[in-house]
């Protein structure tokens, strides 16, 4: 039902953070999915352009931060004419709540779209009791 | 203005701003063809060859539908972001659905010489500029 609606527009959220950045330029927030299933919590990021040698994640005392920078030499010798959206690098951290096994995190970019897969820790997982 | 620089855009901050310019770009006025606003689309000019760029994150390349007749570029497709009925959800941002836009360009372009490319979630259309469209030099006698 939802796949049939049409698709509005999203104006790019610029990114407010708390530390300056040294480099001119705007940063821009990965539009993000959070979803949760029995053993893992699944984080998915929109950063199209990104290619997978742009991006670093970072775990850091349970912050976990995603950057992911673009190439912006491929508009070398382009000359603007007509513009809708603006272009940056990707930023934005999220603090974990709860407990994930932190070795075996692990990422996947596709067609712009960084998952994140988030093992929980085996302590924390629902453990189905059998009945004797 | 820009072509004065040897590389226009050699930092970031100089391309958001020359992109920030363009927003008020009336290069592509509203036509009469038919359609949604998604994708955003940005558009560009290297010699006789415009490129317009559009963010696509997520769109599987099959499901995707570049059609040209003339000077009229329709691109529609499905944007999907679906995990299952298992899942419980935590932040929902990703927008999904349908999309279907068509946009008549200012030049003439030659159809049969578009090249389109998608990659890391970016669709890039490469349009050169028809043979018909370019200007001729006059000579005076």
């Amino acid at each position: 039902m939802s796949t049939a609606q049409e698709l509005p527009v999203p104006e790019k959220k610029e990114l407010v953070s708390k530390e300056e950045k040294t480099v001119p330029g705007r940063y821009y927030v990965p539009y993000t999915d959070i979803y949760e299933t029995e053993s893992a919590l699944i984080m998915v990021m929109e950063m199209p352009g990104v290619e997978q040698n742009d991006l670093s994640i970072l775990l850091e005392n349970d912050v976990l931060r995603v950057e992911g920078r673009i190439d912006f030499s491929k508009y070398d010798g382009m000359e603007p004419v007509y513009a809708e959206y603006n272009v940056g690098p990707y930023a934005r951290s999220f603090t974990l709540a709860g407990k994930f096994d932190q070795e075996s995190i692990s990422a996947q970019l596709a067609d712009g779209v960084l998952t994140l897969t988030l093992p929980k820790l085996k302590e924390v997982q629902p453990r189905r009791i059998p009945i004797n | 203005m820009m072509a004065l620089l040897p590389n226009p855009f050699d930092t970031l901050l100089q391309l958001q701003q020359a992109l920030d310019t363009f927003r008020t770009s009336s290069w592509l006025e509203p036509s009469p063809s038919r359609g949604g606003a998604y994708p955003p689309m940005n558009v560009f000019n290297k010699g006789e060859t415009y490129i317009i760029i559009t963010e696509l994150p997520g769109v599987n390349k099959a499901d995707l539908d570049i059609q040209i007749k003339h000077n009229t570029i329709r691109i529609s497709g499905t944007k999907s972001a679906s995990y299952g009925e298992t899942a419980g959800q935590h932040r929902r941002e990703r927008l999904a659905g349908r999309f279907d836009r068509a946009l008549t360009l200012p030049i003439e372009i030659d159809p049969d010489q578009v090249k389109a490319e998608y990659r890391d979630g970016i669709l890039t259309l490469f349009l050169p500029r028809a043979a018909s469209d370019m200007p001729k030099s006059i000579k005076v006698n």
